[in-house]
């Protein structure tokens, strides 16, 4: 360009910079639009969604009560008992929190580390009142043997750290035992792990369900004319429209054990009228409604692809020699393959992180990972539990979601 | 679908057995919706089809339920119809306005980042609601607006957003942008373009997006389970509520009018669907 004279625009600036002004003004243009939305979600969602992160790992309870004991316990090993100085910080803070009426909170938090704590902290408190100055070691050792135990103080000192990623383990089912190693808790209460096998298996299985239901309907919708696919399509959207609620409840009178399917299977013969199976509240009500519930997602994106296919294709493939089926194989189905993923992803992401229905007719057996937070949320107040579990389920709900942007580009996302 | 007089008849077979199954699914589908309606007009207080029904038999229907619902003093469904509707309308308007103006921005060809943008615009409708309720519930607490009309307002708005960027985006992706060009050659500042030229041809999908994130709202119990007290309840907290406690058949005659108001919402997002693809088909 150097060589060349440049080419200028009225005002006697090059028209390349005065092009790329245009561009940057328009590039800030866009941009601008976009930004109230941007702020307002990332205000209100973002930063909170990261908030619950720090609430998760977030430990600084029992650090805060006992400031005094853990400053002293920096010096000592943990291999025998501490010294007089750790016994004397404690009796200090402890008669702090006794006297604040908080020492209820430490003795639960201690008793989660240690079992046995809870009940000598208690003796620990009505005693500390006749305490006398100096050797509180002998003194605290007095009240209870097991104060003469180095665990309890190990399990103390566990706790020193503000930050702890137990409530991951925890979420998990493992914890991490008095030597600091990562084990798994007792058969009988691993509990969470089969939350998270159990949704991803309700998940997995509405998935395929609502594929193979979706497959065939999406591609009569797909081949009728206009004016009856208009009418089926009435079919996949009222049901899409409606209140998730309403859905359920439909469910729940109809799965009920004198309800219409299990009068149906009576009048079938396929059971006895005293032995009416129990349909609802356990697995089985989960998978029939959240099935019914989900299928209108699947069939949207299966259609509007099938739509796109030319059945010119299929006559083809046909007029070469091939039979209906394998045209159907080598033909028609690779071509449904975008519609696919993208119908089953969505269900998936949707599935695994439902709640509503599960709730409602899942029973004990039916529940899945979604319910066991809002548990934490509503009943035992571990937040931070309830946080940590969500941000697991996050997690895999945002990989399955980078690999559908990666499949289908979530610009793609059609509604209706 | 009729069938060519030469097909062999294992295709036959096979073709109505096709037809057979996309009957039953469409069944599955539909019949649910059509238990509701007549047992909410039962006489009896039972769930189920009593033999006075099966017969016809006019005294086993009644509107007893329908009158519980407007009169009924147990559950408050006149104040959580009211608050349903406000927080709806609020959430929907709220999430036009952002989320059309996001829209705009985003179909800009010139837009930097915009994947990235997108995709963080969309997260509410992906991420689960459960978390989403979470969080909301811990930012809403933080500034003091739990168990408020606005907090619950604002928290709909997230969730509704998503739906109103994508049917506006998929509107203005047919949108030539030859016509606002011309009317700003014509001396018209770009407010007036905006209201004269690209708001009429966009609107039935700004009204989809809208309808979108009216239903979401209307029908939102998870975020608002955390967010509610006792004086913002809606109505499928009472829903929700009702079905925990006691399936009675005042909710049936609440869901069947729940039912009425989806049919009224999906003839309009229908028509509205029709009439932006003819408006799109002219630009083309």
């Amino acid at each position: 360009m150097s060589s060349e004279q440049k080419i200028l625009s009225t005002d006697g600036i090059p028209l390349e910079e005065s092009l790329k002004k245009a561009e940057k003004k328009n590039k800030i243009k866009a941009f601008l639009l976009v930004t109230p939305l941007l702020l307002f979600l990332i205000i209100t969602y973002i930063v909170p969604i990261a908030d619950m992160f720090s609430r998760s790992i977030d430990d600084k309870m029992v650090t805060n009560m006992l400031p005094k004991t853990y400053k002293a316990m920096e010096q000592w090993d943990g291999k025998e008992l501490p010294p007089e100085e750790v016994f004397e910080a404690f009796y200090l803070d402890y008669k702090i929190l006794v006297k604040n009426k908080t020492a209820g909170k430490l003795q639960t938090q201690l008793n989660y580390e240690k079992n046995g704590f809870k009940s000598v902290l208690k003796k620990l408190a009505r005693k500390q009142k006749k305490f006398e100055e100096g050797n509180y070691k002998e003194q605290i050792m007095k009240v209870h043997k097991r104060w003469r135990n180095v665990d309890y103080w190990r399990a103390i000192k566990r706790r020193a750290p503000a930050y702890t990623y137990s409530k991951y383990l925890k979420g998990v089912d493992m914890y991490s035992n008095e030597d600091g190693k990562i084990v798994q808790v007792a058969e009988d209460r691993r509990i969470h792990r089969i939350l998270w096998s159990r949704t991803l298996e309700v998940a997995f299985f509405v998935t395929l369900f609502c594929f193979l239901m979706a497959y065939p309907i999406a591609h009569l919708l797909a081949t009728l004319p206009m004016k009856y696919s208009n009418l089926l399509m009435i079919c996949v959207l009222l049901p899409f429209w409606t209140s998730l609620l309403v859905r359920t409840a439909s469910w729940m009178i109809l799965l009920q054990q004198q309800g219409i399917v299990n009068d149906f299977f009576v009048w079938i013969g396929l059971v006895t009228d005293d032995n009416r199976p129990e349909m609802m509240y356990n697995k089985t009500g989960t998978y029939v409604a959240m099935t019914q519930i989900l299928l209108p997602f699947m069939v949207l994106p299966l259609y509007s692809v099938m739509k796109t296919i030319s059945p010119s294709l299929m006559r083809a493939g046909k007029s070469l020699g091939a039979t209906p089926a394998v045209a159907f194989f080598k033909v028609y189905f690779p071509l449904t393959i975008p519609g696919i993923g993208a119908g089953c992803l969505l269900v998936f992401i949707l599935a695994i992180g439902y709640y509503i229905t599960p709730a409602l007719v899942g029973g004990a057996s039916g529940t899945l990972i979604s319910n066991q937070i809002a548990y934490h949320m509503k009943s035992t107040l571990d937040w931070s539990f309830a946080s940590a579990m969500g941000l697991m389920l996050l997690t895999g709900v945002l990989v399955i979601y980078w690999i559908y942007n990666k499949l289908v580009g979530v610009d793609n996302i059609k509604l209706g | 679908m009729a069938l060519p007089k030469y097909t062999e008849p294992h295709y036959r077979i096979w073709h109505y057995f096709y037809l057979f199954v996309c009957g039953c699914v469409f069944f599955f589908l539909i019949a649910p919706l059509f238990v509701i309606f007549p047992l909410s007009f039962n006489a009896e207080e039972f769930l189920v089809f009593t033999d006075g029904m099966k017969r016809l038999d006019p005294d086993a229907f009644s509107t007893r339920w329908y009158k519980d619902m407007v009169y009924g003093t147990k559950n408050p469904w006149g104040l959580a119809a009211r608050n349903s509707f406000i927080i709806a309308i609020f959430a929907t308007i709220g999430s036009i306005i952002l989320g059309t103006l996001a829209a705009l921005g985003l179909s800009s060809r010139h837009m930097p980042y915009k994947g990235l943008i997108m995709a963080t615009l969309i997260s509410p409708m992906i991420v689960p609601l459960i978390i989403s309720g979470v969080a909301i519930f811990f930012f809403m607490a933080k500034v003091g607006l739990a168990a408020t009309h606005l907090g619950i307002i604002l928290a709909h708005i997230i969730l509704g957003t998503p739906f109103v960027v994508i049917t506006v985006t998929a509107t203005l992706s047919g949108f030539d942008h030859s016509i606002t060009r011309a009317a700003s050659s014509l001396g018209s500042n770009p407010f007036n373009t905006f209201m004269k030229i690209t708001l009429p041809l966009i609107l039935p999908g700004v009204i989809s997006g809208g309808l979108f994130a009216f239903v979401t709202s209307f029908d939102e119990v998870v975020v608002v389970l955390f967010l509610a007290g006792l004086d913002n309840t809606t109505i499928p907290i009472q829903m929700w509520t009702g079905l925990r406690e006691q399936l009675s058949p005042t909710i049936l005659a609440v869901a069947t009018c729940l039912i009425v108001l989806s049919v009224l919402i999906l003839v309009t997002a229908e028509l509205l669907r029709r009439r932006s693809e003819r408006l799109r088909g002219i630009n083309r």
